[in-house]
């Protein structure tokens, strides 16, 4: 499963800007072209191994797929990975609904609050996510009892429903946070949104208007950012899912390395692939947005 | 109208000439951040179809002026009318003003036809007169042929008359320009104004042009109004403004003015020797000097003189010449370039005020 969190650092460095290419001085090229190959070792050799460890075919010593043609009907696959994607969709969702609105707000309205925002939502990176986990584990032991008899105890335990574990989209989405905040900050950089929007009031539009023919289309690119990050954190995440007890996909794979070793690395190949394919479609609508700034 | 190489043949759409230039009034506007009063009761009187320049050095409130008529920003006291009738609480899309912003403001997710329609899909409008009006207003600033461009693959000279065509679309009862031209190169930004000036006099459209720049000002507006931290100074034509400027603050801002040590005496002024009458109210006492402009300063060469000169630059018909006079006081001097060859650097010269009244201010 440590592929996926992988996946999910090379995302974030898709969203930072790019740094200039400084051309003309001398050996610059053969240092470029070592800083890649020892970076691209770095990431393929233990792709490669994966790779070879998967396809090889234990007895007779040649190559075979069906570690990855197995993957569907591997037990407990459909029911984790479904889990997972369903845990990933509500985070997503719900990291845009909160950081949306207020990434805007703070640009258009209040922008003295715009340090203190951007400090609250690194907070996740600096708490380690084990405090975190700690912190709602003991709530989560200590609510039920306290609040037993009450409506509240009911919600609690909905909260920790096997099938959807609720409060792991909630621990998702403080954890995601940074990352979306950066994505969407990002988005608004280039551009002068408070300008943007005054020319669309002085045209004439309401302010659901502006939202959905001016912020929105500005805020289209940082949003897949967002979105793509947040997926491939929660896909990946396992600490919090293991620690609290519930069922995911990554704690799956654990589940299943040490009886079914191949599958399990033949499962963290697939979904590697997945995530740099949804990357490669991510950038190449990117590309297609036709008002991006060439940088 | 000054021609332009480059000016493109449009001429304004019926439907945009239809409106009779409407009046903006400003009643005691004040608007306060915090503890700068960026607007201390502005009072305007913006006159139906001209063009108002509204000028004054960075921080005056010019920009704050003129987003509460556009009604991005709700002043603290006073009112805004257009047309006579009190728009104070209306909110900006309701206004009916077309603003043109400093920084470039073209949606870049349209493009430069559909940037031109906005106001009127915002309006609902036919898609057929959305594609008719945008066309007509893209001839009319000269960029019909860009009209499938998005607005990062346009220069920023052609951005802007793209935000001026914008504005101009939903035929707004008052166009309204924030140092439109500000982000442009110099030769850009004479075109381009010269060329704003035409369609506004084409259209009849009430302006507000607001600038720092004084030549920008004193060129392309039919008056001129010059603020200071929130206040109207003075509000003339170009020539008035030059001329007969109201305050010191005023002859120093529009255009170049010479500063000469002078004395009140006998109901006129003493300055470089002699005494001419004083133009306006004289100070009531304290130590004062003399305004002068450059074309208001005679030169001769004279080897008693006490002058030198220290530069001579040559611009075409007239030559401007920097004057060192006794005292660490220097003048500088605009003569007919004919006359003016003798008049090398180094040269002993006296100067004298030509024959007319003479503003004074205090000195300091
Ligand atoms: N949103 C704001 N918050 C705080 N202060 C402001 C704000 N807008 C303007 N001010 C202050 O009000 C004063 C007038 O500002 P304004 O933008 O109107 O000046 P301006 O004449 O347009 O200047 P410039 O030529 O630099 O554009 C300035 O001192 C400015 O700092
Ligand atoms: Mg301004």
């Amino acid at each position: 499963m440590s592929a996926l969190s992988t996946a999910g650092v090379t995302g974030a460095g898709g969203v930072a800007p790019e740094m200039p290419v400084r051309a003309g001085r001398r050996g610059a090229g053969t240092w470029r072209w070592v800083v890649l190959t020892a970076a691209g070792l770095y990431f393929l050799v233990p792709i490669g191994a994966s790779l070879w460890f998967t396809l090889r075919d234990g007895g007779a010593g040649g190559l075979t797929a069906e570690h990855y043609t197995g993957i569907p009907a591997a037990e407990g696959f459909a029911e984790t990975f479904g889990r997972s994607l369903a845990l990933g969709s509500l985070t997503v969702l719900l990291a845009l609904l909160l950081m949306v609105p207020t990434v805007v707000l703070v640009e258009l309205r209040l922008p003295r609050l715009r340090t203190t925002v951007e400090l609250l939502t690194l907070l996740p990176l600096v708490l380690p996510p084990i405090a975190l986990v700690v912190g709602v584990r003991s709530v989560l032991a200590w609510a039920p009892d306290h609040f037993f008899g009450t409506p509240l105890a009911e919600v609690f335990f909905a909260l920790q429903r096997p099938s959807l574990p609720w409060i792991l989209v909630f621990v998702y989405v403080v954890l995601a946070l940074p990352f979306v905040y950066r994505a969407l900050d990002a988005g608004l950089r280039g551009t002068d949104l408070r300008t943007l929007t005054e020319a669309a009031r002085n045209l004439g539009a309401s302010w659901p208007r502006v939202l959905v023919s001016v912020v929105l289309p500005v805020l289209r690119t940082s949003v897949l950012n967002a979105a793509f990050l947040t997926l491939a954190l929660v896909l990946g995440e396992f600490t919090v899912a293991a620690i609290l007890g519930f069922r995911t996909f990554p704690t799956w794979i654990l589940e299943i390395s040490g009886s079914q070793p191949q599958l399990s690395v033949a499962v963290s190949v697939l979904s590697l692939a997945m995530t740099w394919l949804l990357l490669l479609l991510i950038s190449a609508l990117d590309r297609r947005r036709p008002g991006k700034e060439s940088a | 109208m000054t021609t332009l190489p480059a000016a493109p043949a449009g001429t304004a759409p019926a439907e945009l000439r239809e409106r009779p230039g409407v009046g903006v009034r400003l009643e005691g506007l004040t608007r306060r951040y915090g503890s700068v009063l960026a607007l201390d009761g502005l009072d305007l009187d913006v006159t139906g179809g001209e063009l108002l320049a509204l000028l004054g050095p960075s921080g005056c409130g010019k920009t704050t002026a003129l987003r509460a008529i556009a009604g991005f920003d709700r002043p603290d006291a006073g009112r805004v009318l257009l047309d006579g009738r009190d728009v104070t609480d209306v909110p900006a899309s309701k206004r009916d003003t077309g603003m043109v912003f400093q920084a470039y403001s073209l949606f870049p997710n349209l493009t430069v036809a559909e940037n031109v329609a906005f106001g009127l899909r915002v309006r609902r409008r036919s898609r057929i007169e959305q594609r008719r009006r945008a066309g007509e207003l893209l001839e009319l600033v000269g960029l019909a042929d860009r009209a499938g461009r998005y607005p990062h693959q346009l220069s920023g000279g052609q951005q802007q008359r793209v935000a001026l065509a914008r504005a101009l679309a939903v035929a707004p009862q008052v166009l309204l320009l924030d140092e439109p031209l500000s982000a442009l190169d110099a030769r850009v930004r004479v075109q381009l104004r010269e060329e704003i000036r035409r369609i506004q006099l084409e259209l009849g459209i009430t302006t507000v042009f607001v600038t720092h720049d004084q030549a920008e000002a004193l060129s392309v507006a039919d008056r001129v109004g010059v603020l200071r931290a929130g206040r109207l100074e003075q509000v003339a034509s170009p020539d008035d403004l030059y001329e007969r400027p109201a305050t010191a603050f005023v002859a120093e801002f529009v255009g170049t003015m010479n500063r000469v040590p002078a004395v009140l005496a006998g109901g006129g002024v003493e300055l470089l020797g002699v005494r001419r009458p004083v133009a306006g109210a004289a100070p009531s006492g304290g130590p004062v000097v003399a305004l002068v402009r450059p074309e208001a300063l005679l030169v001769a060469a004279d080897p008693a003189g006490e002058g030198r000169v220290v530069t001579r630059t040559f611009s075409g018909a007239s030559t401007r010449l920097a004057v060192a006079l006794p005292g660490g006081v220097e003048v500088v001097v605009d003569v007919a370039s004919a006359e003016s060859q003798a008049l090398v650097p180094g040269t002993a010269v006296t100067v004298t005020p030509a024959e007319r009244a003479v503003l004074v201010a205090p000195a300091g």
